[in-house]
């Protein structure tokens, strides 16, 4: 296996109600990582795109052939991924092997969705479709719900007074929101406070709206190399040191093991004994928080806590620049937005700025990082782990 | 190699308030809702049983945002119930006034009853849900 380098990236704005297209926006994304890596599209051996819920919100299926041929890639090997909200993830990490393999030198890999487009109760509807179709979604689960099950669940398990938790999955969301200011992109550029968290509209109990991410529009894309080409292409080559994937079944399937989403800790943990690195390497971590409590267990999943006690790390200001471990200091799903099959793309573009120093103007670089954790979660079944890391 | 028992057959009992699961012959553990294998062991050596429909509640939401038309229905509350066979399900709870959806919740002895859902556009067809009531 060759090592393999994130050579350009691109990010459009995640915005709510876009004007473009979802090919447009991965076009344009696509275009700007491209150009990033001193290539050209005739450069390209394939594309590797997320794309969650085109069918839905656009009536376009097969998005990956449209924006191949729209950027100028003509008749290059497409696929789409979808793996719900971790789409774009699955597509980078299949993008990895394909270059480490040696099949590829240059592919690239991102990913687009419009999900405004469908209004709160068709989005509501289309994601329930990544829970148990015939044996759960029937009660009228949602995806709030699995994590409303989840936060009741945990309280429960660790002993924690559901109002002390309540604080804590307020904490995350007011830092995602501060971080968020500083971030061009962010679909929201808004301060929050605790209070207003805790006072929000009850979407699911325990979960107000401030505990939620918002629906999106947007696209990222990222441009993988072999290491040998990268050199030749850029100065600073970003590269993947570890890559992990895992599924699991139904929420229920699951009994022996809520609130920890296993499929998290296998995934983490292959792409850690690839890079042969631990939570304490890891310098900076762009996680899953589409919804407060989601974090937490999150962090606890990727080892930077002990189960019951990841909230104490956004309580502690831990999670903060300066703090042990740096998380969402791009806004995070919560306040960047999450264009599902976009988002782990715009992760990874995020993790990469980070290693490259970039991010000093926009007074969010972590000073001295070289190892980046990207977490994303897909429904209640695929999460995707990636360490990306500098010489 | 077939299903010992679909969904199709699960939801036509579960309208008869039956509850099926599959019983390993190799492990002894219950699989519920049924699947291909066994939960635990994988093994296929299956048999379908019927489970008591009695378990307590393990954790809840109630829920005010519904998906696509499902609006009427709000607010529910939506429920995991670890049955006294072992597994958990997912149901829904009898109608309650909502201040009395909280923590005391958890732990609660329910009973297994259904409900239909008839299908939405996105769905093939009908389905059976579980909706519990209390054990008094």
């Amino acid at each position: 296996m060759r090592r393999v380098a994130v050579v350009g990236t691109g990010h459009t704005d995640f915005v709510f109600n876009s004007p473009k297209t979802e090919v447009e926006m991965l076009a344009e994304a696509s275009m700007d990582a491209i150009n990033q890596s001193n290539l050209k599209p005739k450069d390209i051996q394939a594309l590797y795109c997320g794309n969650c819920l085109g069918d839905f919100s656009e009536g376009q299926g097969m998005v990956q052939s449209y924006v191949a041929n729209d950027i100028g890639c003509f008749n290059i090997p497409a696929s789409r991924f979808e793996g719900a909200c971790a789409s774009a993830t699955m597509a980078i990490r299949d993008a990895y092997m394909w270059v480490a393999s040696g099949f590829y030198d240059i592919v690239l890999t991102g990913g687009t969705e419009k999900a405004t487009a469908m209004g709160t109760p068709l989005a509501t509807r289309t994601f329930a479709m990544f829970g148990d179709s015939r044996y759960e979604n029937p009660a009228g689960f949602t995806f709030p719900a699995f994590f409303a099950m989840e936060a009741h669940l945990y309280s429960k398990k660790y002993n924690m007074p559901l109002e002390r938790l309540k604080e804590q999955m307020a904490l995350v969301s007011v830092q995602s929101h501060q971080y968020g200011m500083n971030n061009p992109h962010a679909q929201f550029h808004k301060e929050i406070t605790v209070d207003k968290v805790l006072n929000g509209f009850m979407v699911t109990s325990p979960l107000q709206l401030l505990d939620c991410c918002p629906f999106s529009d947007g696209a990222a894309a990222v441009v993988l190399a072999s290491e040998d080409v990268a050199k030749r292409l850029i100065d600073k080559p970003v590269y993947i040191a570890g890559v992990g994937q895992a599924s699991s079944g139904k929420m229920s399937s699951q009994y022996k093991y809520l609130p920890r989403l296993r499929a998290r800790e296998w995934g983490v943990k292959q792409a850690y004994e690839m890079a042969g690195l631990g939570p304490k390497d890891i310098d900076v971590c762009e996680l899953h928080d589409c919804f407060s409590i989601a974090s937490i267990i999150a962090a606890e999943g990727l080892g930077f806590a002990e189960l019951g006690k990841g909230g104490e790390l956004w309580e502690k200001g831990e999670t903060k620049i300066g703090g042990k471990i740096p998380v969402n200091i791009s806004g995070g799903l919560k306040s960047k937005g999450h264009p599902i099959g976009a988002t782990g793309a715009s992760q990874v573009h995020e993790i990469a700025r980070q290693l490259r120093g970039e991010l000093v103007d926009e007074g969010r670089q972590v000073e001295g990082a070289k190892v980046g954790l990207v977490d994303t979660l897909g429904g209640d079944g695929v999460i995707v782990d990636l360490i990306l890391k500098t010489d | 190699m077939e299903y010992k028992l679909t969904f199709r057959t699960y939801s036509d009992a579960l309208k008869k308030n039956k509850l099926l699961g599959l019983k390993c012959n190799d492990c002894g553990t219950f699989t519920c809702p049924p699947k291909m294998t066994c939960q635990e062991c994988a093994g296929t050596d299956l048999e379908i049983a019927e489970l008591s429909g009695k378990g307590e509640i393990v954790t809840f939401t109630q829920t005010f945002v519904s998906p696509l038309g499902r609006e009427c229905e709000v607010p529910y509350t939506i429920m995991l119930v670890e049955l006294e066979e072992g597994p958990w399900i997912m149901g829904n709870l009898i109608d309650l006034a909502p201040d009395k959806i909280n923590m005391e919740l958890i732990g609660k002895k329910v009973k297994l009853g259904h409900k239909l859902f008839p299908g939405d556009t996105y769905s093939d067809g009908e389905a059976a849900r579980p909706q519990f009531s209390f054990v008094v």
